[in-house]
């Protein structure tokens, strides 16, 4: 029997504002428990929510940013359900009309395109958090309030690894337009995922399963894969697949049965009467998009058709809005592409894992890294100066000054040179006999004798170049 | 002098020419009302402490003449929450509960250097029309003891009736303001939707709840609406309008020459008593001989107010009084195995009866399968109802008519019967559903108890009302009658 695989995915993702979405608390991590909060946050009698017109901002922008829709004239309504984490017994979101709708985001599984359609995406506030202890359980409420964009996927997704696809899409669309971290180690995004299988050619999807303790794309598209073939067997051996919801287990990666749903939930949503209905005006869409960045598809398109890279490379540079603005700025600025891309890929990323860094967080510029290629590019110094200049570069360092400084200048003018090897040939006969023998390993015994007379400054094409002709002669 | 009696400008005249000082006024309103309130039960908590220090304060500083409302007492109904002074919206729920901070409304009065008095009586979250739902007393009828004050707002309308003080602040969320205010032989008014600012009024119904003052004159009510009125940045839902001093046009006992007035023939229909009745065509025939016009019109969907009323308001509160939850503040039930049992028990224990009721009828409209049938129905219902008020008011100045069918009831007459109680405010719901002014005056008496008639105006016009209401007020003397209760008054 062949199966076919329909994936949902609800993703949430945090927003970086200064302040909670409906109260004035600062959002902001590390703090004392409930440090961050007040009486808004705490559901106190008699308060009322404010709207925090920066996360409408934001929801515009995400809506944009995914080719969505927005809703114009769109207003919050009210989930109610009790929690400890829940002050208010009810979670202000957006259910009736979500402030953007009818998205896409394009994906690329090995070479084949595709568009995924999103539903919908809405503005919420996210809920507190609770920890237990063996005799009390605790309730810590600086996380209510923070910002939340939901964005859920239409059923397009057809494979583990093209959800994986969609999620990198959507993190990188996000994370260009600068509205959140959009970092699932940090918690900045959030997956929620749903699978079925069906036989091939049946209308009906079939029954579905969410899956929880998804930390990382990987775990994502693992469970999947687990979960894709665990209810093909089910099918195959003549079960049902069971409306549930199962935990993936990262140590063993199966996922493992938590509960079973009997019947949906009722939050009986109502619009929120303590807020005014938004009326998003047509210019403040302009004035939002017309200031959104340059999106990672388009870049990448620009990346290969104008400055020649390839497709992987393009695809490297553009994982994060800030490697892209400084490839971008060290181009600008008469950089090889190709140069600064490797650069970038190679020596940059491999600091950045060193350290554990983000790229705005050291002290390279494009600037000092154009300045190091194209001290390269004009044979100034040889790429393996360059590792040392590279070095300097990341603590700061002007490169043309540290080269000077430091005597790195390679020596490439064959009136300087000319005597140097003129020297050595002289000093070493046996060599030259050897050469005329057929004996080639004596040119890198010569040319190292030279480079050891030139502090190793000297030109190695050059030398190879003036060496040959010598010999030769 | 007697205190008791005055109305703010006096009140004000004395305080400046020292003839008494805030802290005797503020003594002798405490004593005043260690003497009656035995007979009516209006108060929940006294602020003595507070109060006198806040009093004593006040003359240190002196008291200018433009400080209207300075050392004057207030008394607050016990849903606005007040920092340090305890607030339990009348709920075993909230029994010993004390907030953190001050509703704008009454950090409004303390700017104005209002002396707050005490936390009155209510309903319990203001849910009922008689008081009588309060978990901890029934509070009485200023003017017979064996009757309701009306409700919710009904220790507010006693102690203001009965001379406790000269102005109350309650809230108004289906006629609770007017109510009272009429069955007490008071003015009241519930303002504009969005005028006065809901910040720190413990939420019933959000898009119905206004706070208003209670007091024995309109131009005391006048100048207290001034004061807590205005755009709130902690409430969206409140109004950007300017705020007049409504009280400095209040000097014109003709001004209602030329206005016209429309009386719903749905207002004086079957279920209005005749003393009622009779009494709002006499006011009819004193605004026609003041020179304005009374035409008859209609409001053909105000019946159907009371039935949309109870699914808004209960669906609202439903979700509103969920915080009430046992986790962080107020009443937690003992003995509890699991976090279901903190919810179940702590609420089963904590509202009462009448609560729990909404609570469920507002569950039922909300849920899945149901929501289209009540409540959208509901929502829909209110529209009408505000095209009608405003086919009305297009052409007519206000609406006047009774604010209640009846004068006050007996204790404990309807409290098992709920239709029956909230059949009462059928003439006041609407207002509130149409978001507009509504203001309650004493119109007369019938079978010896005050009967209360009702301006109601286009949005954000109180002054009209209050024109109107002063007009009449100054060609009748039924504000001047006031209950006996002993004590100083």
């Amino acid at each position: 029997m062949n199966f076919e695989t329909t994936i949902g995915l609800e993703v949430h993702i945090e927003l970086k504002t200064h302040s909670k979405i409906f109260s004035p608390s600062p959002v902001a991590y590390g703090a004392d428990p409930n440090a961050n909060t007040n009486v808004i946050d705490w559901g106190y009698p008699g308060v009322l929510p404010t709207t925090n017109k920066g996360v409408v901002a934001d929801g515009i922008i995400a809506a944009l940013a995914l080719h969505a829709t927005v809703e114009k004239h769109t207003h919050f309504d009210r989930k109610n359900y009790f929690y400890p984490d829940n002050p208010k017994a009810y979670q202000i979101t957006q259910s009736d009309k979500p402030i953007g709708h009818d998205g896409w985001v394009e994906i690329d599984v090995d070479g084949v395109k595709k568009k995924i359609g999103i539903a919908e995406m809405h503005i919420e506030e996210d809920a507190g958090k609770n920890t237990h202890e063996r005799d009390y359980s605790y309730v810590d409420l600086n996380r209510q309030g923070t910002p939340l964009i939901e964005i859920v996927s239409k059923p397009d997704i057809a494979s583990p690894a093209e959800a994986y696809a969609y999620l990198e899409a959507l993190r990188q669309r996000i994370q260009f337009t600068g509205i959140s971290d959009v970092k699932m180690e940090e918690g900045s995004m959030r997956v929620d995922v749903n699978i079925s299988v069906r036989p091939v050619g049946q209308e009906k999807f079939g029954t579905k399963t969410e899956l929880k303790n998804l930390n990382s794309f990987n775990y994502v598209q693992r469970g999947l894969e687990y979960e894709e073939q665990r209810q093909q067997q089910v099918l195959m051996s003549g079960g049902a697949v069971q409306q549930e919801t199962r935990r993936f287990d990262e140590k063993t990666g199966e996922t493992i049965l938590m509960r079973v749903k009997a019947g949906a939930d009722d939050y009986r949503y109502f619009p929120e009467p303590d807020l005014p209905a938004l009326n998003i005006s047509d210019d403040w869409i302009k004035e939002l998009g017309d200031a959104m960045p340059e999106m990672p598809t388009k870049r990448r398109e620009r990346y290969v058709n104008d400055l020649g890279l390839t497709d992987y490379d393009a695809m490297v540079i553009t994982q994060t809005k800030e490697m892209s603005d400084f490839f971008d700025a060290t181009v600008a600025l008469k950089a090889d592409p190709k140069m600064a891309a490797n650069y970038l890929q190679g020596d940059v990323n491999a600091y950045l894992n060193e350290k554990q860094v983000d790229l705005q967080a050291t002290k390279l510029t494009p600037a000092n890294l154009a300045g190091m290629i194209n001290l390269i590019s004009d044979g100034t110094i040889s790429s393996k100066m360059a590792k040392k200049v590279f070095k300097a570069i990341t603590d700061g360092e002007e490169p043309k000054a540290y080269v000077e400084a430091h005597g790195l200048v390679q020596l490439s003018d064959p009136a300087k040179l000319q005597p140097i090897i003129d020297d050595v040939l002289s000093a070493n006969p046996q060599s030259i006999e050897d050469f005329n023998n057929g004996k080639k390993r004596a040119v890198g015994f010569l040319v190292g004798q030279i480079m050891k007379q030139t502090h190793g400054q000297a030109n190695p094409q050059v030398v190879n170049k003036l060496l040959m002709a010598a010999l030769q002669q | 002098m007697n205190y008791f009696k005055q109305d703010l400008a006096s009140l004000h005249a004395d305080l400046v020419a020292k003839k008494i000082s805030a802290k005797e006024l503020t003594q002798a309103t405490f004593d005043n009302i260690k003497a009656t309130d035995p007979k009516i039960d209006a108060f929940l908590t006294l602020n003595e402490d507070a109060a006198l220090k806040q009093a004593d304060a006040i003359d240190a500083q002196g008291i200018a003449a433009d400080q209207p409302l300075a050392g004057i007492p207030v008394a607050l109904k016990d849903n606005l929450v007040t920092k340090d002074l305890k607030t339990t919206a009348a709920s075993k729920i909230l029994e010993n509960f004390n907030p953190v901070y001050d509703a704008t409304a009454v950090s409004k009065l303390a700017n104005a250097q209002m002396v707050t008095i005490g936390k009155t009586n209510l309903d319990e979250f203001a849910m009922g029309g008689s008081t009588e739902n309060s978990a901890f007393k029934t509070t009485k009828n200023a003017w017979d003891q064996t009757k309701v004050p009306g409700g919710s707002s009904g220790g507010s309308a006693a102690a203001v009736a009965s001379g406790q003080v000269p102005v109350a602040l309650g809230s108004d969320t289906g006629g609770s303001i007017r109510q009272p205010a009429a069955f007490n032989g008071i003015v009241g008014i519930k303002p504009t939707y969005g005028r006065v600012s809901r910040w720190g009024l413990i939420a019933f119904g959000s898009s119905l709840d206004q706070i208003g003052p209670m007091t024995r004159s309109v131009k005391d009510n006048a100048t207290i609406l001034s004061a807590i009125a205005g755009h709130d940045d902690h409430d969206l839902t409140s109004s950007t309008q300017a705020v007049p001093d409504f009280a400095a046009d209040l000097n014109d006992a003709t001004s209602v020459k030329g206005l016209r007035i429309g009386l719903p023939k749905e207002f004086l229909a079957e279920g209005v008593d005749d003393g009622v009745k009779a009494a709002i065509l006499a006011a009819a025939d004193t605004y026609r001989k003041l020179g304005a016009t009374v035409d008859e019109v209609s409001l053909p969907h105000n019946k159907y107010g009371v039935a949309a009323y109870y699914i808004i308001g209960s669906s609202e509160a439903s979700s509103n009084l969920q915080r009430f939850d046992g986790i962080r503040y107020g009443y937690r039930a003992d003995d509890v195995k699991n976090l279901e049992d903190v919810y179940v028990k702590s609420r089963s224990e904590g509202f009462g009866e009448e609560v729990k009721r909404r609570i469920m009828l507002g569950t039922f409209s909300l849920s899945a399968g149901f929501y289209d049938a009540y409540f959208l129905k509901a929502a829909k219902v209110r529209t009408v109802i505000i095209n009608d008020f405003k086919a009305v008011l297009k052409d007519h100045d206000f609406i006047m008519g009774p604010v209640a069918p009846t004068t006050a009831f007996g204790i404990g007459d309807e409290i098992k019967d709920p239709i029956t109680m909230y059949m009462n405010d059928v003439l006041t719901i609407p207002v509130n559903l149409a978001g507009l002014p509504g203001l309650s005056l004493p119109a007369g008496f019938s079978n010896n108890l005050p009967v209360g008639m009702q301006l109601i105006g286009r949005p954000f016009d109180e002054s009209t009302l209050y024109k109107a209401g002063y007009a009449f007020e100054q060609n009748t003397d039924f504000h001047l009658q006031l209950p006996t209760l002993g004590g100083q008054n």
